[in-house]
C-alpha cells in the first residue's frame, strides 16, 4: 500500500474532477470568504464614531424613550464660568482647523434624560418644543456633523432655555458628565430666560466652565464681548399669530406701550406722558376682567376697552420695550414682527445679535433715566427715517427673530464669522433687507481713485472682416500718447486675419456701413436688452441726458489753446 | 457524494456569513444607511420625535412678562449700580456724569484741557493731541461748561524706564479740584507697563476716567467706555496727513509678494514667542518673513543660533520695497499688542494680517475691521500662508480699498485719531443722535457725517447708491443778494422768473414763488458765509446757489439739475476756475483764465446737496468763516475746498450758453467787486489759507465738461431738448 501512491493516484484524479465539476463552487466560495473578510475589515477600520449610533435615524421614537442617566450626588460640578474668557483664551481653535469651506462643524449630543440620585429629573419640563426645534434646525443645516471627532462646536441636548425650570446644581453636574465636556471647551449653551428672583441675574446661573453662552438678556457686565452671543428672547406668539407685513408709514398711534409687567414707577411716568400728549400715546395693561389663561395673554386693555395683542402693535409707529425683571423681553420680538419701531429702555442691555446687527437703524435706545423725554426724542426723528426703521425692524424679525431656527443658525453664523473672520459676512449682508440688496449698487471699485496717466490704457478692437475701417481705427488710435497696448480681436472663424504687408489692403472688402441701420439688427438688440433685463431681474441701465466733452469744447476760443481741438470734427 | 459536497459548501458559506456578522457588527446598518443616503433621504440624527407636538413650551406666556416687583425702585437700582460698577467695571451708565453734557448736540459736548504747568515736559505726540483738541470745535477754556476733561500732564508713555515718564502723577491729579475720581476725564496713553511683562498698568490710578489707549487688551477693555486708539509715532502729522499709497486698482490685484514681515525679534520676554516662530513661514519666494536680533544694547548677549543667519537674510530685502509690493503684511504683536506695522501697512494698502491675540482693535466700537484686515490667530501661524492664499481676488480688491478708506478717514493724522476718539465718546453721550455703523464704515467716513444734521441715511449726499435710492425731483434756489431791491428791471427779478419757470423748482403753492431770498441789509453785508447757512426753508436735497446778477436760462437750470441728480455728492455748475502750484512763489495760485481744466465751480450758479450748507456752517472752523466774512470774499472757494475734501473728486462743469460774468454790468448796480484787483489777490491768499487748514490741497482738477447729448452736433435743432444752450 503506498499512501503516496494512493494520494498521487487520487490527487490527480480529484483535481481534474474538481476542475470539471466543482471548481466553480470552490472559487466562488473562496472569493466570497475573501471579499467578506476584506469588507468586514474595511468597515471595522473606517473612521466613524461610536456615539452616532444610527438606530435613531431609522425608527420614530418618543422623547420618553431617550436613555435615562442617573447623576451620582458626588458627581463633579463645573466652575462658575470665567468672565475673562475670550475666543483666544477659552476656545480650542485647533478643533476648527483650516477648512476650505470656512464652515464650523457642530455636533449635537444625543438626547438623555438626566435624573438625580432619587430619580427626580433635573428639569421640570425636560426638552421643550423650542429647544427641540432649535436642535433639529441645526441638525438639518450645513453646520451639522455626526462625527464627534471632527466637530468644532458641541451643543448639549440638555435644555437650559429657561432657568426657572432647572435645578441649577444638577444641571451643572449633567453638563460635566457629557463625554466631551473637557471644562466646557467649545460647548455652546442656549439660554433665553436667565436668573431668578429676586435679583434676576443677567446670565444663566448654571455653572458652566468655559462654555460659550448664547443668552437672551445679557447686561454689559455679564456679556463677554467677542465670546458670548446675545440672542433674542423667543416669543411663542411668533408661531401662533400671523401678522402680515404692513407698508411702512404713519400709523394711528405714535407711541404704544403694551407690556404688562412694568415697574410701577415707570408706569406712572408713562401715565404722565400720556396726560401731556393725549391721543398720540396708547398705554395698555392687563385686562382685569378676563380670566387667566392663554387667551388673556393675547388681550390688552385700556380703561375697559379691549385690544387684541399683538395685532394692536401694528397700529403704532413706536412701541415701548421697557426692562422688566429681566433685561431681555419677548415683547421685542412681537414689536419687530409688527413692524413697529422698538423704543428700548433697558440700561446696560446688550441687544440681540448686536455684534452684527446695526440696531441704530431699527430702534431707538433711550436711557431709562430719560423716559420722561421720550416723546420729544421720538418727535425729532424725521418721518422718512421712521419708515426706514419700520422696514428694518420687520426685516430683523423675519431674518433673525421669527423662529428658533433663525435664532439658532444666526448664532452659529456669528461664531463662524469669528473663527473664519476672513470669510465673514459683511455689514450689508447682515443689515440690508432684500429690497435694498436688490436695488443698491455696491461697486467692487468703490474707492474714488483718479488713476495716474502714466500706465496708459489698452485698446481692444473687435473686428469681423471690415479691414479698411479697422485700419482707420488703428491709425487714429495709435496716435494717442497714452496708448499702452492695442489688442485686435478677430471675430471671424471663416477667415484668417490679414498678415504682413498686405494686412490693410483688402480690395474685396467693401465697407458694409449701415449695418446698424439694418432693421432686424435693431430688433435683435432690443430682444437682447429684454433678455438681459429679465436675467438681471431689474433694468440696471440708467438714462442720462449728458455726455462728457473737453472743457473748452466748441467754445469761441482759439483752437490752438485747446487740449483736445479735434474732438467732434469727424 | 454530490449532495454531501453541496452540504459542505452550504455550511462553509453559512460559516462565512456568521463570521462576517460577528466581526462586522453593524455592517448591515451601515449598508442600510448608505442605501438610504443614496436614495436621497436626509440623515437626521436629531430624531423627529413622534410626540413633538406634545412637548411643553419653554416658558409660559406669563413667565415671559415677569413683574419686576415693587421692592427696588429703578432710581435706587441705578444708584446702587454706580456704587458697584466702578473702576475696572466702569460703564457710561455708572462712571460718567451725563448731567455735565446736558445741552444738546455740539453745544453740550465741550472739552476742557487742564493748563500745563511750567516745568512739565510734554512729548511731541501729546502736544499734537492737545493741539488737536484745542483747535477742534469742541474745545472750551471754561471748565464749568465742559463735559469732558483732558489732563495737561503727558500720560502717553507710562514705561518707567522711558525718558518721557512723568512721575508722581497720582499725587498731582488727586490735587486737582475737578478730578472727582476721574469722572468725565479722558486719559490718552500709548505705552503702558515695562520690561519684561509690559502689563496694562499705567502707574497711577485712573479711577473712573475713560481710557483712550493703544494696545488695549480685550480683557481690560471696558466695552462701551474705553476707546482703543492706534499706536502712532511722534512724526505722525498733525493735520491732513499723507494719502494712502493706492493710486489705482490693478486687476488681478495680487502683487509680487503674497505676504511679508520685516521687523525685530525678541530673544526674551513677552511677545517673543510669536516673533520667534515667524521664520517658519518664510519661503524666500512669495512669502518673505524676516526678523533681526540686532536691536537694543546688548543683543549679542542673548543671541541664539538663528540670529546670524536671520540678520543676513534681513539685510537682503528693503522694507519699503516689500511694503509696496506685497499683497498682505503680517502685523504680529510686539512687546505690546499694537505695533507701528499696523498703520504702516494700512497706509500702504498692504492688507494687514494680524497676529495679536486679545488686541482690541483701534476704534473697534465703530469700525468693522473684518472688512479691512485678516484677523489671524497667533496659535495658528502655520495656517496663515494657506489662509491668505485662499482669499479670493475679489476680496483682496475690497479689503485693499477699505484699508485706504479707513486710513484716510480715521488714521492719517493726529487730528483724525483724536477727533475720532472724541466723536465716539460724543456718540455715546448723545446715543439717540449718533451715527450708525453704516455711516462709520462707508465713504466719506464718520468724521464728515454730523448726526446733529440728521441720523437718516437718505438725508446725506453719499449713500444714494448704497441704499438703492435717488435724490429728490426738486430743488431750492438760494440767491445771494447784496443790493437793495429798488426797481423791477434789476437782474435779480429776471433771475427769479427764470428759475421759478423750471419745473424742478420746489413750488408748493401756485402763487407762492418758493424762493428763499437772502435779503442782506447793510448789517448783513459782512456776513458772506450766511449764504451757506442751513436755513430751515431749504427742504429739498438739492440747492441751487445763485448770485443776484447771474444770467441763466431756464433750460440751463434744468439741465444742470439733471446732471446733479447723477452726481449728488459733488458741486455741479457753470462758472469754472482753477488752482495751480506756483513754484516761484512756492505757494498755491488761483486763476480765472480760460484753461483746459478746472478745479473750482463758483457758487454763483451751482447745484449741490443741502448737507454741504450744514458742513460749511458746523464742520469748518470759526477762523475760516471769519476770514470769509471779514473780506466778503472766498466763500465759494471754501465751499469747493470742503466738497472736494469730502469726496476726493473734482466738481462738475456743465455746458453753458454764455461765459459767466462777461456781460457789461447793468446800470443801477454798484461797481462789481471782482473788477477790483485786490479782490483777486485776496482769493489767492484764501486758497493758501484754506490749504493750510486742511493740511493738504483737497482741490482736484478735471478736464471734462458735461454737455447735453446732442450739444452742437450736426443734427436738426428740432431734435435737441436743450437747443437754447446753443444759441450764441
Amino acid at each position: 500500500m503506498y499512501p503516496s501512491g494512493k494520494y498521487s493516484s487520487r490527487g490527480p484524479a480529484l483535481i481534474p474532477r474538481m476542475k470539471t465539476k466543482h471548481r466553480i463552487y470552490y472559487i466562488t466560495l473562496f472569493s466570497v470568504v475573501l471579499l467578506g473578510l476584506i469588507a468586514t475589515g474595511m468597515f471595522q477600520f473606517w473612521p466613524h464614531s461610536i456615539e452616532s449610533t444610527a438606530d435613531w435615524t431609522l425608527d420614530k421614537r418618543s422623547v420618553h424613550d431617550a436613555p435615562l442617566v442617573r447623576l451620582p450626588v458626588s458627581s463633579p460640578i463645573p466652575e462658575r464660568g470665567d468672565l475673562s474668557c475670550r475666543m483666544h483664551t477659552c476656545f480650542d481653535v485647533y478643533r476648527c482647523g483650516y477648512n476650505p469651506k470656512n464652515r464650523i462643524k457642530v455636533y449635537i449630543y444625543p438626547l438623555q434624560r438626566f435624573v438625580d440620585d432619587l430619580g427626580v429629573p433635573i428639569s421640570s419640563t425636560g426638552l421643550s418644543r423650542e429647544y427641540n426645534d432649535l436642535l433639529s434646525a441645526i441638525s438639518d443645516s450645513d453646520f451639522y456633523t455626526d462625527d464627534v471627532t471632527r466637530a468644532c462646536l458641541f451643543i448639549p441636548s440638555i435644555d437650559v432655555l429657561n432657568q426657572n425650570s432647572l435645578r441649577i446644581r444638577e444641571t451643572a453636574q449633567a453638563l460635566a458628565m457629557l463625554p466631551r465636556w473637557d471644562k466646557g471647551m467649545n460647548h455652546l449653551l442656549f439660554n433665553m430666560l436667565p436668573g431668578g428672583p429676586p435679583d434676576y441675574n443677567t446670565a444663566l446661573d448654571v455653572p458652566r466652565d468655559r462654555a460659550l453662552l448664547a443668552g437672551g438678556g445679557f447686561s454689559t457686565w455679564t456679556y463677554r464681548q467677542g465670546y458670548d452671543v446675545s440672542i433674542p428672547v423667543y416669543s411663542p406668539l411668533s408661531a401662533d399669530v400671523e401678522l402680515p407685513e404692513r407698508q411702512p408709514g404713519p400709523r394711528r398711534y405714535f407711541i404704544l406701550s403694551s407690556q404688562t409687567a412694568i415697574h410701577r414707577e415707570y408706569r406712572a411716568e408713562l401715565e404722565r406722558l400720556k396726560e401731556e400728549n393725549g391721543e398720540a400715546l396708547l398705554l395698555l395693561d392687563k385686562c382685569s376682567n378676563l380670566s387667566q389663561g392663554a387667551a388673556s395673554a393675547r388681550k390688552r386693555c385700556y380703561k375697559g376697552q379691549v385690544y387684541d395683542y399683538p395685532q394692536i402693535l401694528q397700529e403704532s409707529s413706536f412701541c415701548v420695550v421697557l426692562r422688566g425683571a429681566r433685561l431681555g423681553q419677548a415683547a421685542l420680538s412681537d414689536v419687530l414682527q409688527a413692524g413697529c419701531v422698538p423704543v428700548i429702555l433697558a440700561d446696560s442691555y446688550i441687544l440681540p445679535f448686536s455684534e452684527v446687527l446695526d440696531w441704530k437703524r431699527a430702534s431707538v435706545v433711550i436711557p431709562e433715566e430719560k423716559l420722561s423725554e421720550m416723546y420729544t426724542i421720538l418727535k425729532s426723528i424725521p418721518h422718512r427715517q421712521v419708515e426706514e426703521m419700520q422696514r428694518q425692524a420687520r426685516w430683523f424679525w423675519e431674518a433673525y427673530f421669527s423662529s428658533m431656527k433663525a435664532i439658532g443658525l444666526t448664532t452659529l453664523q456669528i461664531i463662524n464669522d469669528r473663527i473664519y473672520p476672513y470669510a465673514a459676512r459683511t455689514y450689508e449682508q447682515w443689515n440690508n433687507p432684500p429690497v435694498v440688496k436688490w436695488s443698491s449698487v455696491n461697486s467692487p471699485l468703490f474707492l474714488p481713485l483718479i488713476p495716474p496717466r502714466a500706465p496708459g490704457f489698452t485698446a481692444v478692437v473687435l473686428t469681423y472682416d471690415r479691414v479698411e475701417s479697422l485700419f482707420r481705427v488703428i491709425t487714429e488710435i495709435s496716435k494717442v500718447p497714452s496708448l499702452a497696448k492695442l489688442l485686435v480681436v478677430w471675430n471671424n472663424q471663416n477667415k484668417s486675419p490679414p498678415e504682413g504687408e498686405k494686412k490693410f489692403k483688402c480690395p474685396e472688402c467693401t465697407a458694409i456701413d449701415g449695418l446698424s441701420l439694418d432693421q432686424t439688427h435693431m430688433v435683435e438688440r432690443s430682444e437682447c436688452i429684454n433678455k438681459f433685463a429679465s436675467v438681471f431681474g431689474t433694468m440696471p441701465l440708467k438714462v442720462v441726458e449728458h455726455r462728457a466733452d473737453p472743457v473748452l469744447y466748441k467754445d469761441d476760443f482759439p483752437e490752438k489753446l485747446k487740449s483736445f481741438p479735434n474732438i467732434g470734427s469727424l | 457524494m454530490q449532495a454531501r459536497k453541496k452540504y459542505v459548501l452550504l455550511g462553509l458559506c453559512a460559516c462565512c456569513w456568521l463570521v462576517l456578522f460577528y466581526w462586522g457588527g453593524g455592517v448591515q446598518l451601515r449598508l442600510l444607511r448608505l442605501l438610504t443616503r443614496q436614495r436621497g433621504e436626509v440623515v437626521r440624527p436629531w430624531p423627529n420625535w413622534t410626540d413633538r407636538a406634545f412637548l411643553p413650551r419653554y416658558a409660559h406666556l406669563d413667565e415671559l412678562q415677569t413683574d419686576p416687583g415693587t421692592a427696588e425702585s429703578p432710581r435706587q437700582r441705578r444708584q446702587a449700580w454706580s456704587a458697584i460698577y466702578k473702576d475696572s467695571r466702569c460703564r457710561m451708565e455708572t462712571c460718567f456724569d451725563f448731567s455735565r453734557c446736558r445741552r444738546r448736540g455740539r453745544e453740550g459736548f465741550r472739552v476742557y484741557i487742564y493748563p500745563s504747568e511750567k516745568n512739565d515736559h510734554v512729548s511731541e505726540s501729546y502736544r499734537k493731541i492737545l493741539t488737536s483738541i484745542a483747535e477742534s470745535r469742541y474745545y472750551t477754556s471754561d471748565p464749568r461748561e465742559a463735559c469732558l476733561f483732558v489732563l495737561g500732564i503727558d500720560t502717553l508713555d507710562r514705561d518707567q524706564l522711558s525718558g518721557q515718564f512723568v512721575p508722581n502723577v497720582d499725587e498731582r491729579i488727586r490735587g486737582y479740584p475737578l478730578w472727582n475720581d476721574g469722572r468725565n476725564h479722558l486719559i490718552f496713553n500709548l505705552y503702558s507697563g515695562t520690561w519684561p511683562n509690559y502689563t496694562e498698568d499705567l502707574g497711577f490710578n485712573i479711577g473712573q476716567a475713560i481710557l483712550a489707549k493703544a494696545s488695549l487688551n480685550t480683557e481690560h477693555f471696558r466695552p462701551g467706555f474705553d476707546v482703543s486708539i492706534p499706536l502712532f509715532s511722534k512724526d505722525h502729522p498733525q493735520k491732513g496727513g499723507e494719502r494712502g499709497w493706492l493710486v489705482r486698482n490693478t486687476i488681478p490685484p495680487r502683487r509680487k509678494y503674497l505676504l511679508m514681515f520685516k521687523g525685530k525679534r525678541y530673544l526674551t520676554g513677552i511677545g517673543s514667542d510669536t516673533r520667534n516662530a515667524l521664520h517658519h513661514i518664510h519661503n524666500g519666494k512669495d512669502i518673505v518673513s524676516l526678523t533681526t536680533c540686532r536691536h537694543g544694547k546688548d543683543w549679542e548677549k542673548h543671541k541664539d543660533a538663528r540670529c546670524d543667519h536671520d540678520n543676513l537674510e534681513y539685510e537682503r530685502f528693503d522694507y519699503q520695497e516689500l511694503l509696496h509690493n506685497s499683497t498682505f503684511c503680517l502685523v504680529p504683536r510686539g512687546r505690546r499688542l499694537g505695533s507701528f506695522r499696523f498703520l504702516e501697512s494700512l497706509q500702504a494698502a498692504c492688507i494687514p494680517v494680524l497676529l495679536s491675540n486679545g488686541w482690541e482693535l483701534p476704534f473697534s466700537d465703530v469700525i468693522q475691521w473684518n472688512q479691512a484686515v485678516i484677523e489671524g490667530d497667533e496659535r495658528l501661524l502655520l495656517q496663515v500662508p494657506s489662509t491668505v492664499r485662499a482669499v479670493g481676488n475679489e476680496r483682496v480688491l475690497a479689503l485693499r480699498q477699505r484699508t485706504q478708506m479707513l486710513w484716510e478717514a480715521y488714521f492719517s493724522s493726529v487730528d483724525k485719531i483724536v477727533l475720532t476718539t472724541l466723536e465716539i465718546i460724543k456718540d455715546r453721550v448723545f446715543s439717540h443722535i449718533s451715527r450708525n455703523k453704516y455711516m462709520w464704515n462707508s465713504l466719506p467716513g464718520g468724521l464728515l457725517v454730523l448726526p446733529e444734521y440728521s441720523t437718516h441715511l437718505a438725508h446725506f449726499p453719499f449713500y444714494y447708491l448704497g441704499l438703492g435710492i435717488s435724490p429728490g425731483q426738486e430743488f431750492t434756489a438760494v440767491i445771494h443778494a447784496v443790493s437793495p431791491l429798488v426797481s423791477q428791471s434789476q437782474p435779480i427779478m429776471k433771475l427769479l422768473q427764470v428759475v421759478s419757470k423750471s419745473k424742478y423748482c420746489s413750488q408748493p403753492g401756485p402763487d407762492n414763488i418758493r424762493l428763499y431770498i437772502a435779503r442782506f441789509t447793510v448789517v448783513f453785508l459782512s456776513q458772506t458765509t450766511s449764504r451757506f447757512l442751513p436755513h430751515v426753508a431749504i427742504e429739498t436735497e438739492a440747492v441751487l446757489s445763485l448770485d443776484e446778477d447771474t444770467v441763466l436760462l431756464t433750460s440751463e437750470v434744468n439741465f444742470a439739475f439733471l446732471v446733479w441728480r447723477s452726481f449728488p455728492e459733488r458741486i455741479v455748475g457753470y462758472p469754472p476756475r482753477s488752482h495751480f502750484w506756483d513754484p516761484l512763489k512756492r505757494a498755491w495760485g488761483y486763476t480765472s483764465k480760460w484753461t483746459n481744466d478746472y478745479s473750482i465751480i463758483l457758487t454763483g450758479a451751482a447745484f449741490y446737496h443741502r448737507y454741504y450748507h450744514y458742513l460749511f456752517s458746523h464742520y469748518l472752523p470759526q477762523s475760516l468763516r471769519t476770514l470769509v466774512d471779514r473780506t466778503s470774499n472766498c466763500e465759494d472757494i471754501l465751499m469747493n475746498f470742503l466738497v472736494s475734501a469730502v469726496t476726493h473728486l473734482p466738481p462738475i462743469k456743465v455746458a453753458q450758453r454764455k461765459q459767466y460774468k462777461e456781460l457789461p454790468s447793468p446800470q443801477g448796480t454798484k461797481s462789481v467787486p471782482w473788477a477790483n484787483p485786490e479782490h483777486f489777490n485776496q482769493r489767492q491768499e484764501c486758497v493758501n489759507t484754506f490749504a493750510n487748514w486742511f493740511g493738504y490741497m483737497p482741490l482736484v482738477h478735471s478736464q471734462f465738461r458735461l454737455d447735453p447729448v446732442l450739444f452742437k452736433d450736426q443734427v436738426s435743432v428740432l431734435r435737441k431738448k436743450y437747443k437754447d444752450l446753443e444759441r450764441a
